[in-house]
């Protein structure tokens, strides 16, 4: 045998759990799961890896459509599989019956429950909506298609 | 029934348009119902083929 570094996988499936607090300010309080929102943003808008958090400028609006996005449906753990960590919502993010007129291109992933703190971004052709649905189907949650891998 | 700008319609009623994008990010599937040049409804679902993913790394001791 012999000794490998690295970072070790439960970890990483931790840090997505919140089991770890490696901050000199630790804030956290509560033991259970923290609701996770989805907002749409305007193809004009600027979200990517340097957004902290939830923002409402150049959100997307319309008929239908609540400030903030919908809260996105998570019944799953964050585990990991081979040395990869992953974590997908447990439903497909669903904005029903909404007009969004102005097109869009991207849904930012925050924690609601964190002082809206960002998670990730997600972009996709440019769309717009009138009277209808619009549907962000989740992949399969494994090492190799989950929403939010960390490997 | 379909759910239009002017409320719900029979899809009789209604010219029906489908499209779809394919491509290394996503696959999109949009439907669209028009009345003559005005479109009363329009509907998109994307599946992600690309998630975000982040690799680790420690530093040396």
């Amino acid at each position: 045998m012999a000794n490998t570094q690295a970072m070790t996988t439960s970890f990483k499936s931790e840090i997505m759990a919140g089991i770890h607090a490696l901050g000199t300010s630790v804030v956290r309080a509560g033991t259970g799961a923290d609701t996770v929102k989805a907002a749409i943003y305007l193809a004009s808008a600027t979200v990517n890896a340097a957004t902290t958090a939830y923002s409402v400028t150049d959100e997307a609006s319309g008929s239908g459509y609540s400030a903030g996005g919908v809260t996105v449906t998570n019944a799953v753990v964050p585990t990991s599989t081979g040395t990869t960590a992953f974590w997908t919502p447990s439903a497909n993010i669903t904005y029903t019956t909404v007009t969004l007129a102005t097109a869009f291109d991207a849904v930012l992933i925050y924690n609601s429950t964190q002082s809206n703190k960002a998670i990730s971004v997600h972009t996709f052709g440019s769309q717009t909506i009138t009277a209808g649905t619009f549907t962000l189907t989740m992949p399969t949650n494994d090492a190799s298609t989950g929403l939010l891998r960390i490997a | 029934m379909i759910t239009t700008t002017k409320g719900d319609m029979d899809e009789v009623l209604l010219e029906k348009r489908e499209g779809s994008v394919d491509n290394d990010n996503e696959t999109t599937h949009w439907v669209e119902y028009w009345i003559g040049d005005e479109l009363v409804h329009r509907s998109a679902h994307v599946y992600l083929k690309t998630s975000v993913f982040a690799t680790s790394e420690i530093g040396e001791i």
